[in-house]
């Protein structure tokens, strides 16, 4: 006995089944050249469209796995949860930085080819697959860690409900790098650590237990640190957990001025 | 193909496989190999908690989770294991504050702590306080709060590597070692995702902490990639998986889409209703009504839908509702599992109830290991140097059914001890040799798939297996059921032997590891299967409709299910009368059921009623 697992989720999402079409920026390396089947493949990218049927509940991941599992296996992307926790899906549809499964089909324009491409300023592995390590290296640089000095308590650490609330909206991040990559900043500069991992500097700089917020300020004074920051706000819209992450990078900066060094 | 040399692997790296790479890493050599880049784990999606007896709001002591945890798994539970998780829960929660999780407070600047479904003051008297949280974002701060430790830690990572074989000196696939004789690991073979290379990683120790199955099932709560592959590989080795007819159906999906809704949301004060409005859980639990166990919450809505009291058009979910609750708490204490009701329904909770139905949640069974997180090859012998924690484990603190809270205290509590013991063998033992030639089963197989022209579609192939298990193998079965269900994947499993896939390159392929993955489900599926047709009771998550009572007397045992040559004979350690003693034969092999005894300390089974 289970649902009726085929029929569009119940009323209040009860949005007909339509059609879809989706433009994809496709890619695949020119070395990944396999003997045993022939040439080389071009290192050009493409684009390729792909006419899907969906449902009413239906988001873009759904209708990316439609196109993989039904027409063209070949088709590359990374996604793990399906709902908007684990941060892997983030690329950009219609030219704005989103999760492809917190993006609802419904919601976007269905007479025009939805325009799907990989996030920018990150190296292109295969299709809408980028490297993520340059990404990871600028997180790992804040010193995304509590630190603390002293002996530890035999219990918790006290921290007052207000004490928490300071740093709360700062501890969502899921680090899928759909702010860094919207960043106009960090297109033209990569080595510029980019949003998100000043957003984790923040979570910590502000956590009422922290003792290491001078060395971190320090790290973001950096030429490629905060002061980098245009303000341009793109980080704040592409967030798919709504931190409002221009206004932690500028408590950063403020916090920068205001703290003594 | 590249050759590496760790004294301790890691496999997985979710909560557990980083909580075992804290202890291992500042130890010995340890390399941590993780089909996912670490945070994309899905220990990131749990939600409500974590479980310990801090007493910090209100009395409460370790006994009492322990009764709770015993008594939530339907007396399936091994009982040293539960004690001692009991016990280390509590330094468990302040280990992961001191590391710096942002729990929620208490006024006095404490951790704060709510109720949840099955933990009870004094065995059973009222729901306690006991849940230590931070929002409903337990998971993802825990899963976060590791992975920066590992990277205060320098732990070694290989990220978006898919371990496919486990190197063991003896195929116990191909046959009996006699009892007592040594079984030794030496370590696993991975598979490159970015470049298609072959990694061999020899290991002195492996700690498998690949996480759960849920996409045997098409409702789940679990991420794609949750494909059962720790399990699978140990399964293919010839190492038992114990108690897989257990599996968690989690009440309160997002009706249609299977999206996980908190339990919290009822510990903080939210009631199901049928489509007549009515609190429905007060008839099936008097005491503790809504927050009764899950898996006496998910039989009781899919009865109440059964009988016409679903809502919605076609009757086939219930209702969630919050609307009594403040707005203002809804924000503070449940934000994220709201936000999922407005994105992917379109409902507001603040004023509509949300539709909900159970949705497949956790693998209760998995890898048997004892409580140091060695694992066992029958119910009595380890295989050196092989350790296993988390949900692809079994240990068994949920036994026929996990409370709410208690998965992210497991892989806290034995990641830990399985870490440590992974470390302290491999610090004086020495490397085993490796087969001569370790990639050679992973190579053929990769290659046999990616090669073939045309055939199977995997999607087909997936699709089907998961719309029998949800038919035939869910919250209800029946012999009639399990059988369908049994045949339905003999006949899949021919079909999986000509997959074929599209893409033949060697950079990122994903369509050839979905492939691969499917093996893997249709595996575990198998053992979920023939245990549950075996087992003809009900007890916690397994409810058979032909056997609707707990039969102590016969199945009051761990099953051990073994992948055997046809040839052999049955494998029946521990069990008494027979009541194990099924074997099953597949194309090839033969899945042969045995049992494992129940330790009990100080709990005799009663009957389990809320």
């Amino acid at each position: 006995m289970t649902a009726t697992l085929d029929a569009p989720a119940p009323e209040a999402g009860a949005v007909p089944s339509f059609q879809v079409t989706l433009k994809i920026r496709r890619f695949l390396p020119s070395d990944d050249a396999i003997p045993t089947f022939g040439e080389p493949f071009e290192a050009e990218p493409r684009w390729d469209e792909f006419t899907v049927d969906v449902h009413g509940t239906d988001r873009v991941l759904d209708a990316l796995h439609k196109i993989k599992w039904e027409q063209d296996g070949s088709l590359t992307f990374r996604r793990s949860c399906a709902h908007g926790i684990c941060g892997s899906d983030a690329m950009r549809i219609n030219g704005r930085n989103r999760l492809a499964c917190k993006t609802l089909l419904k919601d976007l324009d269905p007479s025009k080819p939805i325009v799907v491409e990989p996030i920018k300023g990150l190296p292109v592995v295969k299709d809408l697959v980028v490297d993520m390590e340059p990404f990871f290296a600028s997180y790992r640089e804040i010193m995304p860690f509590l630190i603390t000095t002293g002996t530890e308590p035999t219990k918790e650490r006290l921290q007052s409900p207000k004490q928490r609330e300071r740093f709360d909206d700062t501890t969502k991040c899921i680090l899928c790098a759909a702010c860094t990559s919207s960043c106009p900043v960090f297109w033209t500069d990569g080595q510029y650590f980019g949003p998100a991992a000043i957003v984790n500097a923040h979570r910590f700089i502000f956590d009422s237990r922290d003792e290491g917020g001078t060395q971190r300020l320090e790290i973001l004074n950096d030429k490629e640190g905060v002061w980098r920051c245009r303000t341009t706000f793109n980080c704040t819209e592409a967030c798919p957990r709504g931190i409002e992450v221009t206004k932690a990078i500028q408590e950063v900066k403020r916090a920068m001025i205001t703290r003594a060094f | 193909m590249q050759t590496h040399q760790y004294d301790v692997v890691i496999v997985g790296a979710g909560g557990a496989g980083m909580r075992a790479a804290l202890e291992s890493s500042t130890r010995v050599r340890t390399a941590v190999i993780s089909k996912l880049y670490p945070t994309r784990s899905h220990t990131g999606a749990a939600q409500g908690g974590m479980c310990a007896a801090l007493a910090n709001v209100e009395e409460d002591n370790w006994e009492w989770h322990t009764f709770d945890t015993v008594k939530g798994g339907d007396y399936l539970v091994d009982q040293d294991a539960a004690e001692v998780m009991a016990k280390e829960a509590i330094d468990a929660v302040l280990d992961l504050e001191k590391m710096g999780l942002p729990f929620n407070r208490t006024p006095e600047g404490r951790i704060d702590q709510r109720r949840f479904g099955g933990h009870t003051r004094n065995h059973g008297e009222a729901a306690v306080r006991r849940s230590c949280y931070a929002a409903d974002r337990t998971g993802h701060m825990i899963l976060q709060t590791l992975y920066q430790q590992c990277v205060k830690n320098d732990v070694e990572f290989f990220n978006e590597f898919y371990v496919l074989d486990l190197l063991v000196d003896h195929d116990l696939a191909a046959g009996d070692v006699p009892a007592g004789e040594e079984v030794n690991v030496s370590g696993v073979v991975a598979y490159e995702l970015a470049t298609g290379e072959i990694h061999v990683f020899q290991a002195k120790a492996v700690v498998f902490a690949t996480g759960g199955a849920g996409k045997i099932f098409k409702t789940t709560s679990n991420a794609h990639t949750l494909t059962g592959d720790g399990m699978a590989l140990a399964y293919r080795r010839g190492i038992p998986l114990e108690d897989m007819e257990f599996f968690q159906f989690h009440p309160t999906g997002l009706a249609g889409l299977g999206i996980l809704l908190s339990e919290a949301a009822r510990g903080e004060g939210g009631i199901l209703r049928n489509s007549e409005g009515e609190r429905f859980m007060e008839r099936y639990a008097p005491t503790i009504k809504d927050l009764a166990p899950r898996d006496i919450v998910a039989r009781s809505m899919a009865n109440e839908v059964r009988e016409g009291r679903g809502a919605g058009p076609n009757k086939d979910y219930v209702l969630l509702d919050l609307t009594h609750l403040e707005p203002a708490h809804i924000d503070a204490k449940l934000p994220d599992i709201t936000e999922f009701a407005r994105t992917y329904l379109g409902i507001e909770p603040y004023t509509e109830p949300v539709p909900v139905y159970p949705t497949a949640h956790y693998a209760m069974g998995g890898i048997p290991t004892n409580i140091e997180g060695e694992v066992l090859r029958n119910a009595d012998d380890v295989i050196k140097g092989l350790y296993a924690a988390g949900e692809v484990a079994c240990v068994s603190v949920h036994g026929s059914n996990r409370l709410g809270t208690n998965s992210l205290l497991d892989i806290n509590v034995f990641g830990k001890r399985a870490g440590r013991s992974a470390a302290a063998y491999a610090a004086t033992a020495s490397f085993v040799e490796l087969p001569e030639s370790p990639a050679t089963t992973v190579e053929a197989e990769l290659e046999t798939i990616r090669t073939r022209p045309d055939g199977e579609r995997v999607a087909d192939i997936r699709r089907a297996l998961q719309e029998t298990m949800d038919a035939n193998a869910q919250v209800f079965r029946t012999a009639e059921s399990l059988t369908q269900a049994l045949e339905d994947l003999k006949a899949l499993r021919k079909r999986y032997e000509a997959v074929s896939v599209q893409d033949k390159t060697r950079t990122f392929n994903t369509d050839l590891l979905e492939a691969v993955e499917l093996g893997f489900l249709l595996d575990i599926a198998e053992t979920v299967v023939v245990g549950a047709l075996n087992r003809e009771e009900s007890r916690g998550g397994h409810f058979r409709e032909d056997f609707p009572q707990r039969d102590d007397a016969r199945f009051m045992q761990h099953t051990m299910a073994y992948r055997r040559p046809l040839a052999t004979g049955a494998v029946t350690v521990g069990d008494d009368d027979g009541a194990f003693s099924r074997a099953e034969e597949f194309d090839g092999y033969q899945l042969v059921l045995g049992a494992k005894p129940v330790t009990v300390t100080r709990y005799q089974p009663m009957e389990r009623k809320y």
